[in-house]
């Protein structure tokens, strides 16, 4: 029988349609698609090469790496618990900070804020992106820990002290330096992203509010931030992606004490921490292959939480509230 | 604008500039004259090395290669990776020589193809920082004390066995922060050493090595984290080499010796622990708790690694050259950035060393 369609389609390729492209149009689409995949070959070149490089480490320790807490290159038992445990608690603690601060900024800067000062307060929180690493490491160091140990941790522990999070003794670095250096150091990310996502909210949706009556804070809390929620989320997941990753900042204030404590007073580290200290002194092949195993385990721990974040946010978009349809 | 477009930019004289800027580079100054299909003979000038190892001695071979290279001209690039580092690129071999504080183990010199010399250039002093504010110099530990602050045994500054060492001060009752090195390195190595000698449970617990699983304390990334951290800390313990100590002025401990004399750390403490040290022909030694009354405990020598056969005769001539005059006059320069220079028998010993680098089994140095 005949079909009554007078168009068959070209079954879609990775290239898109092929039809009717000139040979230049063809060549620069092969290009483009080339580069594109080339991040992925990459990602999975990395992938492999540090798992083969790791690969002593797995056989030796298999799932008791992921579990151990004694890190000891002395008699060769490596296990990476505290790191993880380190990294994930000082991104959480400095997204808790960050977070709130950052889209307080964001809504002062998008709704609140006078023309005039919009351009120049804007320019100094992206300026906080530019400070170099180390040198968030160095003020920590000389200007935080001591006002965390001398002021700070003693007020807190007096205060707050039958709580676990708030134990042992005050040495100024440790878990809370840390979280709070993060928190300064994804606040710029945060804010600035936020603020352009509530610019994006089209001024209907404010109006509207208005036209209900709403007072200002009613249409800032009601209308513009849910709407833009999806957006907001995006920018705290890019923060915590920051905060995983950063390591000269955290190496020189969290202590370095591979102990995992509910308490925030108690030093701790983190998986960037210890790849930075002990990579370039690793002397035997099982402490190497541990020391890059640790490096692959921070991968799956980014990789893990951007994925959750990214489902968070779309499934956020898909709820009723926010962006309908897409 | 307009006439400076027309003349100067065009297509041509663009051209003409391009091959007139490649022939003055290439009929310039250039850096050796080599006679054309000659071996570039061994004593000319513009030989470059490059070693990688060990940060302890790095600001006084960072002079040496200076002065050395206003002398001759050769140029040594050194990379301070650590000591682990730079014996993991020796026994890759791309590097032309290594430097680590802490001397190879067998394991490691097996898995070099054809031997390895082990050259000592300085000695170097760890010293125990403290900061009390009510001590500003002059406390005294034995042994066992140090041991036990840093198993975690002693946490107080008031505990006996620091007052029974200390008789005349008057200690706090304050708790004791211990800091430690967070990064693996040649000081820890001496210090872990030190501690494992002189204390049973401390070798059984932790033992020693470049970086180790410290019972107790806070990490500092590297000397100057340590110094740093103590520097800050009432109440704090730390351990850096002994330029760290006096560049920041920290106050630190006179350790008890095997003689039972409380040591002061200084260069000459150290020159005195080394030359009371019996050392094995292939000069790899540890020199901690030596005997005699004048010898500071805690102290350790630096290497620099060679391959024992040269693979390129410029090279290894002058590597060769270099090692002899760093043994001679680099020595005198030591004292100044803090290290101690090597006792005369010691120096001796290195200096026949050097004699015995080959290329292709005859020997290199004069």
């Amino acid at each position: 029988m005949e079909t009554v369609e007078n168009t068959t389609r070209p079954p879609r390729s990775i290239l898109g349609s092929v039809r009717s492209l000139n040979p230049g149009d063809l060549a620069f689409r092969v290009i483009v698609v080339l580069f594109a995949i080339t991040i992925l070959i990459l990602m999975g070149l990395m992938v492999l090469q540090m798992t083969v490089f790791a690969w002593p480490s797995i056989l030796r320790f298999g799932f008791g790496f992921v579990s151990g807490t004694t890190w000891n290159p002395v008699t060769a038992e490596f296990g990476a618990l505290p790191f993880i445990y380190g990294t994930i608690v000082s991104s959480i603690l400095a997204l808790l900070i960050a977070g709130p601060i950052g889209l307080g900024i964001a809504v002062y800067l998008s709704e609140l804020c006078p023309n005039l000062l919009r351009t120049p307060l804007s320019f100094l929180v992206e300026l906080l992106a530019a400070i170099p690493s180390v040198v968030y490491g160095l003020w920590g160091i000389f200007v935080l820990a001591p006002i965390l140990r001398n002021w700070v941790e003693p007020a807190l522990g007096g205060t707050l002290g039958f709580l676990p999070f708030f134990h042992g003794p005050a040495y100024g670095v440790g878990m809370l330096a840390a979280g709070l250096i993060l928190a300064i150091m994804i606040l710029p990310t945060i804010a600035a992203i936020s603020r352009d996502v509530i610019r994006a909210v089209p001024d209907t949706q404010r109006e509207a509010m208005l036209a209900l009556g709403a007072t200002r804070w009613e249409v800032i809390g009601r209308a513009v931030v849910p709407y833009a929620r999806s957006g907001i989320m995006g920018a705290v997941i890019l923060g915590l992606g920051r905060a995983l990753g950063e390591t000269m900042a955290v190496t020189m204030v969290i202590g370095n004490r591979p102990d995992i404590s509910a308490s925030l007073f108690a030093p701790a580290y983190s998986m960037a921490s210890i790849i930075a200290n002990e990579f370039s002194e690793a002397t035997y092949d099982l402490y190497l292959a541990a020391i890059i195993e640790v490096g692959l385990l921070l991968l799956a721990v980014t990789v893990l939480l951007n994925a959750g974040g990214r489902l968070l946010v779309w499934g956020v978009a898909r709820a009723p509230g926010g962006r309908r349809g897409e | 604008m307009h006439i400076i477009r027309k003349v100067l930019f065009r297509k041509g004289h663009l051209l003409l500039l391009l091959v007139v800027a490649l022939v003055a580079v290439a009929c310039g100054p250039s850096g050796t004259p080599a006679a054309p299909g000659a071996i570039r003979p061994a004593t000319s000038g513009s030989v470059s090395l490059n070693g990688a190892g060990a940060t302890f001695p790095f600001p006084l071979y960072s002079k040496w290669f200076d002065e050395y290279a206003k002398l001759t001209g050769t140029r040594i690039n050194y990379q301070s990776i650590g000591s682990g580092g730079g014996i993991q690129q020796v026994t890759q071999r791309t590097v032309d020589f290594g430097a680590s504080d802490a001397p190879m183990t067998d394991e490691q010199l097996a898995a070099v193809k054809g031997g390895m010399l082990h050259i000592p250039t300085v000695l170097g002093a760890v010293v125990v920082v403290y900061n009390l504010p009510n001590v500003p110099s002059g406390l005294k530990l034995a042994p066992g004390t140090v041991s036990g602050i840093f198993l975690g045994e002693i946490t107080k500054w008031s505990d006996q066995r620091i007052v029974s060492d200390n008789p005349d001060l008057k200690l706090p009752d304050q708790a004791i922060a211990v800091v430690h090195r967070s990064d693996g390195s040649g000081t820890t190595n001496i210090f872990t050493d030190y501690l494992s000698t002189v204390s049973a449970a401390w070798k059984s617990k932790v033992g020693k090595s470049t970086s180790v699983n410290w019972p107790v304390g806070i990490g500092g990334k590297g000397n100057e984290g340590v110094a740093g951290q103590v520097k800050q800390t009432p109440g704090s313990i730390g351990y850096v080499e002994l330029a760290y100590a006096t560049q920041n002025k920290l106050p630190y401990a006179f350790i008890k010796n095997k003689a039972g004399k409380f040591v002061e750390p200084t260069l000459e403490a150290t020159s005195a622990a080394a030359s009371a040290v019996q050392i094995p022909d292939d000069l790899r030694f540890s020199m901690v708790d030596p005997a005699g009354e004048g010898s500071y405990p805690i102290a350790g020598a630096t290497w620099i690694l060679v391959y024992q056969e040269q693979t390129d005769q410029a090279k290894g001539k002058a590597l060769a050259d270099f090692l002899t005059w760093a043994l001679t006059s680099g020595e005198g320069m030591a004292k100044d950035l803090q290290y101690a220079p090597l006792p005369q028998t010691l120096l001796s010993r290195a200096q026949g060393k050097v004699k015995s680098i080959t290329y292709q089994g005859q020997p290199l140095a004069p």
